[in-house]
């Protein structure tokens, strides 16, 4: 009989990453670390104007060069490659993955080089000449709607992608609008705040660039790709289909992914260049972004324009809410393009019972690099504007920032909550978050500090945010790609534990937490245990991460597979220890009947008799291995409080992030180091928006912000200690309870430390200032009191 | 063409590189010591930190040619007799990283921020590693694995 020691509970534990030891010694293997003998390498040559026809491209130098392998104009990438697909159902132009005749926006692809090594395909690449008659720039968001100075798709008038969709109050699924209540709560006002608000474009700068490696073998009639990505099965199929291949015959690999943010969930151009190269010549080839590529050629997010209306009577009481959405998309629809800011429509009712909402939304083509998914997607955008106009208001009528929240929200006993616009919210307990972090923040204490500096002429303001947001994406109908997570748990015959999840992680961490989960559904050491993922060869199907969704979908899947083989070995174990099997229990490394844990077999020798089951219990299929799918009912929606204090010196008007408490509420936890890690990720960028990133184009639709010396991403000098705190409000939806955690700090840091610095220089008269914070904005206020 | 020697992670390696060859590239491509990344072409984000000479350096800032004759530590030569560094321990025990790819660019720096000063306060770490960026972290957790190693060394 083994002894075992007795295993302890992981989930719920501050577990160490089992990821790190190779990552911190340098041994892990991210897409540029792939190395293929005979592999060449793809430059492209880009666009250096915004827009322009193109005249001429004069690859003859290009091609001259010794190294060179092949030159490819976008004519002739247009005979491998069809149009590129997007993601949502919305009309789209086409969009083709190196520009034919027309190019929209400074750095799309013009051609192609592929050479033996990178300097020299570079070299090739910049030998290129191509002439442009040029267009007239779209810059200007508002004017791009009256078709000025230019129409950059015709079959999209006005420049509108997207003319006009609205939700909310009034608005029937058929898009039919009736007016009434909104206008009924507009009429019973006692005031009234309107602001127009701009959510900036940013750049996302995951630190591991783009990359790409392609490889057709011609005997087989297969193609490998290796990709820097967030979700290889959505890689697979669109590479499969563009590429006139099967899915069987493609092979996706994410390999070590360093960081995403949401702009790795797109299928690029240069993904299918690649594919449709390597299967044209027959080599690998190897395509690496660089970080001025990356500026231009990597999605951006956010860039969404509000005009706010919020309807309230004079104690606090909100009664309706209008907001007008036109978003800058840049000059293509890519993957999800079009759906980022109807999430923020979707998530304009916030955490309030607000009798009336009315939300609008307009999509605009720009002579810019195409937005798509940023960390929140649509979700910061809905919370800031929301928040800033509650923080506006709660100024107007002299009401404490948390009161004239807490006057307005959806209680515990109303959900699961219909909203508005038509959310159904799972779980939540939103006054419960706030007073967390009042407490948390010691509220009342920091404003008498406040005051205090105030009284000694230093410019120091609070700022408090709630969010909810919505995560766990989705149900099918919420997600194109379709809406559920696969995982495979494979008990190995020497009782070890293989398991495979679809949602691909780049930084997440699920190696660890899904291992944890799996260790404690088997009783098993959790060095017992392999998580497998990223790779469409070893795991079957798969959606990806993204959305917030990789514990309460993936981490689901992998239970319920978890779950079916384990009823699977008891059956075993009831057959070798002579027992029902409703009667056994799996700990500590052995299987044993309730109540005798002595007489029990070790976890092993039940793995090793299924694969050799002598005899077979009748009945049974040997062998230890099952699949599940999990669709949730519902996305989750996880919620918090963040509180800021901001000072902004008078001289200079540099703001400087004091304080910043974060309460975050995301149901049920697997591992608290781990959430801690992606909040304090979250705020970072949350606290970059707010403060100090801001993508800039010129007049002419030239990137003003296009490497880290004009982008300005924080670094460790420019935060506080974060202090965090945690609420638990577990959600039905599915059994784990958990509901996602890794967008939730970018969105109430946001507008907490805009509202703070608002409140920091309301002496002078201000009630709103745009993001980002530059000094020189702040500094125009203080001299001038001009908002 | 040009010769260069190099002592690298305590071997000798000769080699013939293009004079406008980056260390870091050659590190990566000619050596196969991939640990060391790339994240800019500016000389901002510090992925590509290494010990040139016992100093970090940004080694996308400096071309092999430069290099001939130094010595040159890269992640990959940290670890001692199959004993991590205490940067490395601090990096894991503090879960300094999520996705990794600033991490190695990170601990070299560190290494050069204890040795100068090895007890730093933690403003003396915010602004010893703002050479580096991290997109992941929101560098609290760095600072918490540097504070680890500092109080090991």
């Amino acid at each position: 009989m083994p002894t075992s020691p007795v295993l302890p509970k992981l989930v719920g534990q501050r577990v160490k990453r089992r990821e790190d030891p190779r990552l911190i010694q340098g041994r892990g293997t991210y897409v540029d670390d792939v190395a293929i003998i005979g592999m060449q390498h793809i430059a492209f040559k880009r666009s250096d104007v915004a827009h322009g026809r193109i005249v001429s491209i004069d690859t003859s130098a290009a091609s001259a060069m010794e190294g060179v392998e092949a030159v490819f104009t976008g004519a002739q990438i247009a005979e491998l490659l069809p149009a590129m697909p997007i993601g949502t159902p919305f009309p789209s132009p086409e969009h083709r993955a190196v520009a034919v005749d027309t190019v929209r926006f400074a750095g799309e692809p013009v051609a192609v080089v592929v050479a033996s090594d990178r300097y020299i395909a570079r070299d090739a690449a910049e030998a290129i000449v191509v002439t442009y008659d040029m267009l007239p720039a779209v810059v200007d968001l508002e004017q791009a709607m009256s078709g000025k100075p230019a129409v950059i798709h015709p079959d999209f008038p006005n420049n509108l992608a997207l003319p006009l969709v609205s939700s909310g109050t009034g608005v029937s699924a058929s898009g039919a609008v009736d007016d009434t209540a909104i206008n009924a709560a507009f009429a019973k006002a006692e005031v009234v705040i309107s602001q127009r608000m701009m959510n900036q474009r940013l750049a996302p700068s995951a630190m591991e660039p783009r990359g790409v490696v392609a490889h057709y073998e011609p005997g087989k009639g297969t193609m490998t790709i290796w990709s820097s990505t967030q979700n290889p099965h959505i890689l697979r199929t669109m590479i499969a289909a563009l590429t006139k291949m099967g899915e069987d015959q493609v092979r996706a690999i994410a390999p070590e992914v360093g960081g995403g943010f949401g702009a790795k969930i797109n299928i690029y151009g240069e993904e299918y260049v690649a594919a449709a190269v390597s299967k044209r010549l027959g080599i690998p080839v190897k395509w690496i972004e660089d970080r001025a590529e990356a500026f231009v050629a990597t999605t951006h997010g956010r860039d969404i324009l509000a005009y706010i209306d919020l309807a309230a009577k004079r104690d606090g009481t909100v009664l309706g809410l209008k907001l007008r959405l036109i978003a800058d998309i840049g000059a293509y629809n890519m993957l999800l393009t079009a759906a980022i800011p109807t999430l923020t429509q979707m998530m304009a009712n916030a955490t309030y019972d607000i009798p009336a909402i009315r939300t609008t939304l307009t999509e605009v083509f720009t002579n810019k690099t195409p937005t798509d998914a940023y960390r929140g997607a649509g979700r910061p955008e809905a919370t800031y504007f929301v928040e800033r106009a509650m923080d506006m208001l709660a100024r107007e009528l002299k009401m404490d920032p948390a009161e004239v929240r807490r006057k307005n929200f959806i209680q515990p006993d109303q959900f699961p909550f219909t909203t508005q616009v038509g959310a159904i919210y799972d779980s939540g307990n939103y006054e419960n978050a706030l007073n967390v972090a009042l407490k948390a923040a010691n509220w009342e204490q920091l404003k008498t500090e406040r005051d205090a500096a105030r009284a000694q002429g230093r410019l120091v303001g609070l700022g408090l945010s709630m969010y909810v947001e919505v995560c766990g994406i989705g149900p099918s109908n919420s997600l194109p790609t379709g809406g559920w997570e696969h995982s495979q748990v494979t008990i190995e015959r020497d009782g070890r534990i293989s398991a495979t999840t679809g949602a691909s992680p780049h930084g997440q961490g699920n190696e660890t937490t899904f291992a944890q989960m799996l260790a404690d559904q088997f009783g098993v050491p959790f060095e017992h245990v392999t998580i497998l993922h990223g790779d469409t060869g070893v795991v079957k199907q798969g959606i990806g991460t993204f959305g917030s969704r990789s514990q309460a979908v993936g981490g689901t899947a992998l239970q319920m597979a978890g779950a079916k083989v384990k009823s699977k070995m008891a059956k075993f174990a009831a057959a070798l220890l002579e027992a029902h099997e409703d009667d056994l229990v799996f700990e500590n490394g052995t299987i044993s009947v309730k109540g005798s844990p002595a007489s029990g077999k070790s976890f092993a020798s039940v793995a090793s008799f299924a694969y050799i089951p002598v005899p077979l219990p009748a009945g049974m299929e040997p062998g230890l291995s099952e699949e599940a799918f999990f669709e949730p009912t519902n996305n989750t929606y996880p919620f918090g409080c963040h509180i800021s204090m901001v000072e902004v010196d008078r001289k200079t008007g540099e703001p400087t992030l004091l304080k910043m408490f974060a309460v975050d509420d995301a149901g049920n936890l697997i591992n608290p180091l781990i959430v801690e890690g992606q909040i304090h990720g979250g705020l970072a960028q949350g606290i970059g928006q707010a403060m100090i990133e801001e993508v800039v184009y010129d007049e002419n639709g030239q990137l003003v912000t296009g490497s880290f010396m004009d982008y300005a991403i924080p670094r460790a000098i420019d935060f506080p200690r974060f202090e965090l705190t945690s609420a638990v409000t577990p959600t039905p939806v599915n059994p784990m309870g958990a509901k996602g955690v890794g967008e939730a700090g970018t969105l109430g840091s946001t507008p907490s430390i805009v509202s703070a610095t608002v409140d920091a220089l309301s002496g002078f008269g201000v009630k709103h200032i745009d993001m980002m914070l530059r000094p020189e904005k702040l500094w125009r206020i203080i001299q001038g009191g001009q908002s | 063409m040009a010769q260069i020697s190099l002592t690298v992670n305590g071997k000798v390696r000769k080699g013939n590189v293009e004079p406008r060859v980056l260390l870091v590239h050659y590190l990566r491509e000619q050596l196969r010591l991939t640990g060391t990344h790339i994240g800019c072409d500016t000389s901002q984000c510090g992925a590509c930190t290494v010990l040139i000479d016992g100093r970090s350096a940004k080694s996308c800032t400096v071309f092999a040619v430069q290099a001939d004759g130094s010595t040159i530590t890269t992640i990959e030569g940290l670890a001692q007799d199959g004993k991590l560094h205490p940067l490395q321990d601090g990096f894991w025990e503090e879960h300094g990283l999520q996705c990794g790819y600033c991490t190695p660019g990170m601990i070299m720096a560190a290494t050069t921020l204890l040795k100068d000063n090895p007890s730093p306060s933690e403003r003396e770490i915010r602004e010893g590693i703002s050479g580096n960026y991290c997109r992941c972290t929101g560098y609290q957790h760095i600072v918490n694995a540097i504070q680890h190693a500092a109080k090991k060394g």
